[in-house]
């Protein structure tokens, strides 16, 4: 069986052909490099996508984090609902750890930007 | 009324201003001020807060709050002078920059200015959507404001028209966020956005995007109810009979970006009817000598990567004319065939160097060649697999082709095959 899909690791968005045989990917073509061949067999066997989003900080202001890794594509509603139960302490150091393992995945989120105290 | 001299002024404080005062440092300018209209520097970056960016400048994935504080960093590391706050009401043709902020107006002479003031993006005023004027009618970059860097939901429910890379963003964001994104619309036969925002921002969440579709009328008094929307032709006029109404509170325009000029209409520059920016030459020099452009202000980018590059490159040439000016040999005019709506730069005044020149395509196009002719000769060819408008392309013109051109015209030329 063939499948399409857009490669998404790089903004050349490659037009991929995956090959499928007994739910095993056997044949990847149409990428540019290696990782659209790795992106084609994750995202046939289990989609994964990193999360941007904000979280709230005490004083009612919002700070924009991520996750350090990629999430599976089926978690990215329970990750949002776990950020938008945090209130932050401040101040906030970019890459300071947010939530480790966020709704139980591999991943933690992370700040992205610095955030002071009460400016 | 303040009066300063200074060697460079470098207009805005986004990323392309930021990488320019880096450039120009690093290649020797000690005296400049980087003048930001916002309370602080990163521009539209600081609402960007997908990843996507640095790819090819960082070798790594970041957010656009990561993307803006790399040069941050670089800025503050260089102890670059940033004045925030301060907006700029004019530049002369003598580079005598007027600026506004707090303390006052200031007269500051410049040797050398890069503009580097961004773009603003295209209004429902511009569109001409026939309706009443309720309020939920956004465009993507406000409500991208709102969402993310004030914490707002502009809506519950969303119709976005124009599939440009912010809407696609936005779709994602707002779902995210708990809204309900009903359709995006777009008026062309393909999307103005990259192919990976289609993928993870619409079908990642079951979002329709409707081809040849646009809003033609917005329903509502106090508060948008809901639109309709129609199929065009190809001519991009609505087809009577297709209309179907959507509810909806929001609508966002993400319907193209326009390079915000202002400033280099007031000081005489040339601009380029098709990009919106000044005409350049090779080292983003504009008509003005001594005024160089870099950035979305020049012509929009798809990548910030490029902004930062093509940034570097006005910074540093701005740095070459402090010190004494840079050469002009005999000029080529690039002229684009239509098919190729236009090329950066749009004269090469040096032809020592080699000159890697930037060009978008007018449609869709696979299998094609694209050919720069001079005279009767055609010093360069390539073939590209395909094109869209969505993706800048290159060629660079070796210091040895440009030699050979004996016309004064530079024909860049799109054929089958
Ligand atoms: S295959 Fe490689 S080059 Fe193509 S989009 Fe994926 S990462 Fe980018």
């Amino acid at each position: 069986m063939k499948q399409e899909l857009t490669c998404i690791v790089c903004p050349l968005g490659c037009a991929l052909t995956v090959e499928i045989e007994n739910g095993e990917v056997t044949e990847v073509s149409g990428n540019t490099c290696k990782r659209g061949a790795d992106y084609a067999r994750q995202e046939c066997v289990r989609p994964m996508r990193v999360l941007t989003t904000t979280a709230m900080t005490e004083d009612g202001r919002v700070i924009p984090v991520r996750t350090d890794s990629a999430v599976p594509k089926e978690t990215l509603f329970d990750c949002m609902a776990e950020v938008n139960r945090v209130k932050l302490h401040l101040p906030i150091k970019r890459g300071s750890v947010i939530i480790k393992h966020i709704a139980g995945t591999d991943a933690d989120l992370i700040a992205s930007k610095d955030i002071e105290r009460g400016i | 009324m303040n009066r300063e001299q200074i060697d460079l002024i470098i207009v805005g404080g986004g990323p392309a201003g930021l990488a320019a005062a880096v450039a120009a440092y690093d290649s020797g300018v000690r005296d400049m001020l980087v003048l930001e209209r916002d309370v602080n520097t990163g521009g539209i970056l600081q609402q960007c807060i997908h990843n996507g960016f640095g790819l090819h400048r960082f070798g790594k994935e970041l957010t656009g709050p990561e993307y803006a504080w790399e040069y941050e960093r670089m800025a503050a590391e260089r102890n670059i002078p940033i004045r925030c706050g301060t907006t700029v009401l004019n530049v002369s043709p003598d580079k005598v920059v007027t600026a506004v902020n707090s303390d006052g107006v200031s007269r500051i002479e410049a040797k050398a200015v890069v503009l580097a003031m961004g773009c603003r993006e295209r209004s429902r005023g511009a569109l001409n959507i026939p309706g009443s004027r309720p309020s939920g009618i956004f465009t993507a970059g406000t409500a991208q404001k709102y969402v993310n860097c004030m914490g707002y939901l502009p809506g519950r429910e969303v119709v976005i028209l124009g599939s440009g890379d912010i809407g696609l963003i936005m779709a994602r964001r707002m779902t995210l966020e708990g809204a309900k994104v009903k359709a995006v619309c777009e008026i062309m036969p393909y999307s103005g956005g990259l192919a990976r925002n289609i993928r993870q921002c619409l079908d990642d969440f079951d979002i329709p995007l409707k081809l040849r579709h646009t809003v033609t009328a917005v329903h509502g008094r106090e508060r948008l109810t809901g639109v309709t929307i129609s199929e065009t032709d190809e001519y991009r006029r609505p087809i009577p009979g297709t209309e179907e109404y959507i509810s909806c509170d929001t609508l966002l325009l993400s319907v193209g970006l326009i390079p915000e000029n202002e400033l280099s209409k007031g000081a005489g520059i040339s601009l380029d009817p098709i990009t919106g920016g000044a005409v350049v030459d090779e080292k983003r020099q504009t008509s003005c000598p001594g005024i160089f452009a870099c950035g979305n202000v020049l012509h929009v980018h798809d990548l910030v990567d490029f902004v930062s590059e093509e940034a570097a490159l006005a910074g540093k040439s701005a740095a070459e004319y402090i010190s004494g000016g840079l050469d002009e040999g005999a000029p080529l005019d690039l002229k684009p065939d239509g098919k190729i709506r236009y090329t950066i730069p749009q004269r090469i005044a040096s032809r020592d160097e080699d000159v890697k020149v930037y060009f978008r395509v007018d449609n869709i196009y696979k299998n094609v060649k694209i050919k720069v002719i001079n005279g009767d000769k055609t010093i360069f060819a390539k073939k590209l697999a395909a094109a869209a408008p969505g993706e800048m392309e290159s060629l660079t013109l070796t210091g040895a082709q440009l030699a050979e051109c004996g016309d004064a015209k530079l024909e860049f030329v799109l054929e089958a095959g």
